[in-house]
């Protein structure tokens, strides 16, 4: 067991706890943070997604020991009042169906989003990639992003009736 | 037990194995009167407690809706939400009938509780169909009781007045007064009886027919919502278990000095599994590993040393048993249909196909692995847990635990995804015991090698189907043979031939105008717990049959649209019952004669299909259409996949196109979602997964090796064309799914001429 400080959201926790302990398990048992997901507990599924110095990085395999002095964000962390202009769009297009994946699909386009603010469709496709969503809501996801981004509304689902 | 397959039910029966499911819901719940009778009418007025936790006085006619006399009307959901909108589609129902205003409206999950709420089992794609009525006339009672308390106070005729929008209206006088204010009065009032009621007519709806968000969006998006995993009391500790690696396996021995050294691990426990089966209510054999937090868990899992008995299925070899079943079904089997006389077809056919269809075991892989949180106090136990059956899990606790079912409670939060996986208890079971044997409350969590390792897998499958065209170029003959274990067998060992409701899933619901058909199955034993996955039997046979049938369609120089329509015939509603051997038509335990087979339904569905997808437009090279149609769970679909292969073989899917006919739409945005999802679901199927088994254990371990599609290969655009129905609504959940793969791969033989025989599909084999 170690000592840690770490940054999150803006505020300093500090944790003792195992070394090799993965942040998300830091974020999920040790702080009761709850928004980010276990899904695959090696880098395969994204549902653990959150940002270390506003880069993705998978929590479920990054060790609290490597985290330092980097800032730490999660979805609970996003926005203030849960309306990033991702959380609204993910609202406008009704993006979630079960809605387990989504924090992690959320996180990870907001790293992607400031890195690069107006993604082509293939940018986004290439950058999600690691996101599973067994569910399905691929192409809404898409369509959140490129609104989020300012895009042209491409109708990726059309609803026809 | 009510615990149980909805295609199992001849064979539950019979073994008594679950005939309570049958028994005390369902369709008798429906049949003793729905939400008006059968003990389901409070009709009281009570005290509730409003959003604040304060008490206010309340008008409750029924189980489903409390009217606050400040106005919020708190309604019951009491299916399982896993994807489908389910939590937000049966309330909206009620809040239609009701006139009520949908910012005003909370809603509440129900415990699993069928005396009190009815059917809870949340699989079959049944929830809309079961409850469409049942829902419509809650929300009308409480209307009911409304209008009458208004007009009385207004002294004007009740017919007079309406609801919208949380208010009863008298438009006359334009006088209206809001729901709150009538609680008081109301509740004064007899509940009225079915029919004093007035149902409202499809063009007064405000929400069924048209989308609605679902309810839960805000707290999915900022992370608040609360699914199995995230459930916590004070003190939880976290769960981990060692299963056995092979189904029916005993613990030998275990050494767990090495687990229990390490930091934060509290308790070593072993379970005693079922035995072989071990159905669906008992737990695997394992060890468990109870600690402070999931990662001590995990490493003390990963530290437990255990000798295992792997017993009887310990040389399981799937690709083995592929291999054997494709060489059975050359044979003859049990004829289970038969119309005329399929051998005269044959030797007077001037062409004759014949292919063989492999499927491979598959696993539900939801993204929220099972999890479950047991709390066991003052004699009683209550559950928190991500499931679709929550009262079979209340009883298979209660079984578990030696405890009166009454002395269970089990709590359903949001489900991480479910297809059918959650209906399975084994896991909130394991919760039970270790929160008894520990003495402390237990959230057990499986890890990703665990559900992928210890489903209940979709079983392998393999098929033969020989179809002939005579001299007048007409399908002559239709000979369809079948191999897979059956559900049943996860039930009883007993079982080796697949049951009537699982070829009621498309095979011996076979509706073209085809003479002489003969289906014929196999004798199977398994060797694993088989369960069904979205859409169940219906993906296998829906994917041999309309592959088929586009062979047959370009054998008969006709595109497959128009062959289709041919081999469908004439407008009318089929019944299957007659031809069957020794058996019955399920028709998705509904009567047929209320729920027919119609060919018209099917044929618009069709049409509708081509003309969206421009079906017969020219195609560029490396380009191509595919069709396919199919009623699954009393829905039509028809299903039209535009596919492009590359000179590397690599796969994109530019565009797909669904028309559907699943009767009156409720939540028109869900249903969308539900396809554009099942889409996503069946291009997994199609195109990536697979679960191997070698000496009895599954080869896959994670999303590395068990692969699901992502987004650069997922299909871009799906359109879905729902048709205006006026007709019973049906469930959307699993029909998408069926008709996808086949028509993906057709559209892969428009573009490439290779046919698909094998799954998941593998051009550089093809
Ligand atoms: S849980 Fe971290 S990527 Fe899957
Ligand atoms: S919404 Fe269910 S896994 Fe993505």
């Amino acid at each position: 067991m170690s000592k840690y400080s770490i940054q999150i959201n803006g505020k300093t926790h500090e944790v003792d706890v195992m070394e090799d302990m993965p942040l998300l398990w830091v974020l999920r048992d040790v702080l009761g943070m709850k928004g980010t997901k276990f899904g695959c507990g090696m880098a395969q599924c994204g549902a653990c997604t959150v940002h270390l110095d506003d880069v993705a990085i998978r929590s479920c395999s990054v060790p609290v020991s490597a985290v330092g002095k980097g800032k730490v964000t999660t979805i609970e962390g996003l926005s203030e009042n849960g309306d990033h202009p991702l959380q609204q769009a993910w609202e406008k297009h009704v993006v979630p169906q079960c809605g387990y994946c989504q924090t992690g699909q959320i996180m990870n386009a907001a790293a992607l989003l400031k890195r690069n603010p107006k993604p082509s469709e293939e940018q986004i496709e290439q950058a999600m990639q690691g996101n599973l969503c067994r569910c399905g809501t691929y192409n809404r996801i898409k369509q959140a992003i490129i609104t989020a981004a300012g895009g042209s509304n491409v109708i990726l689902n059309k609803a026809d009736q | 037990m009510k615990i149980s397959s909805p295609f199992h039910k001849k064979i539950e029966q019979q073994e008594d194995v679950s005939s309570e499911l049958f028994k005390a819901s369902r369709r008798d719940f429906l049949k003793i009167g729905g939400v008006l009778a059968g003990g389901l009418v409070l009709g009281v007025s009570f005290f509730s407690c409003n959003d604040k936790g304060k008490k206010v006085a309340s008008l409750a006619p029924n189980v489903y809706l409390t009217i606050n006399a400040d106005g919020e009307v708190i309604i019951v959901a009491h299916r399982s939400e896993m994807g489908t909108g389910i939590r937000t589609g049966l309330p909206l129902i009620i809040a239609d009938e009701l006139g009520a205003d949908w910012s005003r409206v909370r809603i509440v999950q129900a415990e699993g509780d069928e005396k009190k709420y009815g059917d809870q089992n949340t699989d079959g794609s049944y929830s809309v169909r079961m409850f469409y009525k049942p829902m419509r006339e809650a929300g009308a009672a409480a209307r009911y009781m409304l209008i009458q308390a208004a007009a009385k106070e207004w002294n004007v005729a009740a017919d007079e007045c309406d609801t919208e929008n949380g208010q009863v209206v008298h438009k006359a006088s334009g006088k209206s007064t809001p729901f709150g204010d009538l609680v008081a009065a109301a509740s004064a009032l007899e509940v009225p009886k079915p029919e004093q009621l007035k149902l409202k007519d499809r063009s007064q709806f405000k929400m069924i027919g048209h989308d609605t968000p679902i309810f839960d969006l805000h707290d999915i998006v900022t992370g608040k919502a609360v699914f199995g995993i995230d459930a916590d009391v004070e003190n939880t500790k976290v769960a981990v278990i060692k299963h056995c690696p092979v189904v029916g396996g005993k613990i030998k021995s275990f050494d767990d000095a090495k687990a229990k050294a390490i930091p934060g691990v509290l308790k070593v426990i072993p379970i005693k599994g079922g035995d072989n089966p071990p159905t669906v209510h008992k737990p695997l054999s394992g060890v468990a590993v109870i600690a402070e937090n999931t990662w001590a868990a995990i490493k003390g899992r990963d530290a437990l040393e255990v000798e295992w008995d792997l017993g009887p299925n310990a040389t399981y070899d799937s690709a083995k048993e592929l291999e054997e079943l494709a060489e059975k079904i050359k044979h003859s089997g049990t004829v289970r249909r038969k119309r005329g006389e399929f051998s005269k077809a044959r030797s007077g056919a001037k062409k004759v196909i014949e292919h063989t269809y492999l499927a491979p075991h598959l696993a539900h892989a939801t993204i929220e692995p099972p999890s479950a949180l047991a709390v066991i106090k003052n004699s009683s136990c209550e559950v928190w847990a991500c499931t679709q059956n929550p009262q079979g899990a209340r009883d298979a606790v209660a079984e578990a635990l030696g405890m009166d079912a009454a002395k269970v409670r089990v709590n359903v939060t949001l489900l991480g995804g479910g297809f059918g996986r959650k209906s399975k208890p084994d896991f909130i079971v394991e919760a039970a015991l270790l929160a008894k044997e520990s003495g402390l409350p237990v959230r057990v969590q499986w890890t990703r090698e665990d559900d992928l390792h210890h489903d209940f897998h979709h079983s392998l499958s393999a098929q033969r189907i020989v179809a002939t065209i005579d001299a007048d170029n007409k399908l002559s003959g239709w000979s369809h043979h079948i191999a897979y274990p059956s559900i049943g067998s996860t039930f009883d060992a007993k079982v080796v031939q697949p049951s009537d409701g699982e070829l009621g899933l498309g095979a011996t619901d076979f509706p073209y105008n085809v003479p002489n058909i003969q289906i014929e199955t196999y004798d199977c034993v398994s060797h694993m717990r088989i369960g069904w996955l979205r859409s169940v039997r219906n993906i296998p046979q829906a994917f041999a049959i309309q592959t088929m049938l586009d062979e047959v369609a370009a054998a008969r120089g006709m595109d497959a649209v128009a062959n289709a329509l041919d081999l469908l015939g004439e407008d009318r509603n089929i019944t299957f019952n007659e031809e069957l051997i020794n058996g019955k038509y399920p028709n998705y335990n509904e009567d047929i004669a209320v729920y027919p087979w119609n060919t018209s339904r099917m044929k618009r569905v069709i049409e509708r299909v081509a003309k969206e997808a421009g079906w017969g437009k020219k195609m560029p090279a490396g380009s191509g259409l595919g069709f396919a149609a199919h009623r699954s769970f009393l829905t039509y679909v028809a299903c039209i996949v535009e596919v492009n292969v590359d000179s590397n073989n690599r796969i994109t899917i530019p565009n797909v196109h669904y028309a559907i006919d699943c009767g009156v739409a409720v939540n028109t945005d869900r249903i969308r979602s539900q396809f554009e999802g099942g889409a996503q679901f069946s291009t997994s199927i199609a195109l990536k997964s697979a679960i191997t088994v070698k000496n009895g254990a599954v080869e896959q371990n994670n999303f590395d090796t068990y692969q699901i599609i992502r987004m650069p290969e997922s299909p871009k655009q799906i359109h879905v064309h729902i048709i205006d129905s006026e007709e019973k609504p049906t469930g959307v959940g699993e029909p998408p799914v069926p008709p996808f793969t086949p028509a993906l791969c057709n559209a892969i033989f428009a573009a490439t001429g290779k046919r698909i025989y094998k799954l998941p599909v593998d051009l550089t084999t093809a």
